[in-house]
């Protein structure tokens, strides 16, 4: 697979690839980066937001 | 300096007297609205040095990313979904909306930390509609996507309900 780094695009068989995930009440969350010789070339993330929070003002308003 | 999730007082206030339109809909007594469109929102990231909360009234360049490939201003927002409106009973309803796509930066390299989203109304004026907040990243010659909750009466991105 081609992957866009810094360094231009680049087979990721050249590339140490590096995963992570977080998952909380707000978000789920995963990145992937791709290191070539210690140096970061690419790093992505993709965020799914969950939901407004309850500070959403006008959700628990009284009229 | 910190940035806090929260729907933007002004644009409640905004909403009250029809100053945002997110779907369509036919309007008595307002001649040239009689053919509505929808207002064209936009979503801009900002640093997580930056301040934004529910005193922003408007975009601005203060505090946004830069970096390859980033536009100030951010992405433009898919919205093919009007908003709904239903009852959960005789005395409360709730109102919400989500965007129909999620927000793509794409082949960016936003090398300082950012950890907001501001939405905001790029036809009436760039004024502030929402901030959102998530854990921070930053992006390296790639591709950061915000994906939106499920359009429920729970979940909505926006959601304005009585009690």
């Amino acid at each position: 697979m081609i992957v866009t780094t810094t360094k231009g695009d680049m087979d990721d068989s050249l590339l140490e690839k590096r995963e992570g995930s977080l998952d909380n009440d707000n978000e789920t969350t995963t990145w992937v980066e791709y290191w070539l010789d210690g140096e970061l070339v690419h790093r992505s993330a993709h965020v799914t937001l969950k939901k407004m929070p309850a500070f959403a003002g006008a959700e628990t308003a009284s009229f | 300096m910190a940035n806090t999730q929260s729907m933007c007082t002004s644009f409640m206030g905004q909403l009250l007297n029809g100053g945002h339109q997110f779907g369509t809909i036919t309007l008595v007594s307002r001649t040239s609205l009689t053919a509505p469109t929808a207002d064209t929102f936009k979503a801009a990231l900002y640093l997580a040095s930056a301040t934004l909360n529910a005193s922003t009234t408007a975009y601005s360049a203060t505090g946004e990313v830069t970096g390859t490939n980033y536009t100030a201003g951010g992405v433009t927002v898919t919205n093919a979904t009007a908003p709904t409106a239903t009852n959960s009973s005789a005395t409360a309803g709730v109102a919400y909306w989500t965007p129909s796509a999620s927000f793509v930066y794409t082949t960016v390299t936003l090398a300082t930390a950012f950890d907001t989203v501001l939405l905001y109304n790029s036809t009436q004026n760039n004024t502030a509609v929402s901030v959102h907040t998530f854990g921070s990243q930053t992006i390296t010659a790639g591709t950061f996507t915000l994906t939106m909750p499920s359009n429920t009466t729970t979940t909505a991105l926006l959601r304005l309900a009585t009690t």
